[in-house]
């Protein structure tokens, strides 16, 4: 079972590892990934927006409801570690 | 518990400027790296360094348990309460640009999204010392 575990490894290994070949350059401009949305974003953050940093610009407006979802799961976990610890306690 | 003098001496010194940096990192945000959740942990780490020093007595004096409950939910009220004033101002919610629009107050889109930002950093400095808070709390009663 374990040898047939290794062999599993090392077949997936080695198709992943052919298939680095041809992903493209780090940070290439014509990348797949950096031709659709990206580009619109780096054109249109400072007129739309007013702000220097992108990635605030995405996570704040661009992006804000999901980010609003976010704040309430660290709420909503924080309460619930408390809950989980405080339980048995008076008060 | 109280720490050796050389330990309370150094946190009493460091704690505000620890302070200073998570509001610039809060502040920061719109315009380099930064923003509300890094600069929420970084504030919540001056409190960690004051129960180091002072103990449990020490953080619960400057940020008992139930205003640290107040601020959780009042950082969720700023940004959904922002995004609601964008209801008002006829936009979608969360849409800035509708209320920078409606009232012709420049830059108020940027301005909003640090304001967003400071709701997050409360939030999540609140969290994260009412964690620590409950996490010391349950070790003092298993010393004792």
């Amino acid at each position: 079972m374990k040898k047939l575990a290794l062999i599993a490894v090392i077949f997936i290994g080695i198709i992943l590892f052919w298939a680095v070949g041809d992903m493209p350059a780090f940070g290439d401009p014509d990348a797949p990934a950096n031709q659709h949305v990206a580009r619109m974003y780096i054109d249109r953050t400072l007129p739309d927006i007013g702000i220097d940093n992108i990635v605030t610009a995405i996570i704040a407006s661009y992006r804000g409801f999901d980010t609003l979802g976010e704040v309430v799961v660290i709420f909503t976990a924080g309460i619930s570690v408390i809950l989980l610890l405080r339980r048995g306690e008076e008060r | 518990m109280r720490e050796n003098v050389v330990i309370r001496t150094v946190s009493r010194l460091s704690i505000p400027f620890i302070q200073l940096f998570a509001l610039y990192v809060i502040v920061h945000g719109a315009s380099g790296a930064g923003g509300g959740f890094q600069g929420g942990v970084v504030f919540a780490t001056s409190f960690i360094l004051l129960l180091i020093a002072f103990g449990l007595p020490g953080v619960r004096s400057r940020f008992s348990g139930r205003s640290a409950r107040i601020f959780a939910a009042a950082g969720i009220f700023i940004y959904a309460g922002i995004g609601l004033l964008c209801i008002f101002y006829t936009g979608n919610f969360l849409e800035y640009a509708a209320i920078e629009s409606a009232s012709g107050i420049p830059h108020l889109h940027a301005l909003l999204i640090d304001l967003v930002e400071a709701g997050i950093g409360i939030t999540v400095l609140a969290v994260m010392t009412m964690i620590i808070v409950v996490f010391a709390d349950k070790g003092e009663i298993q010393r004792d």
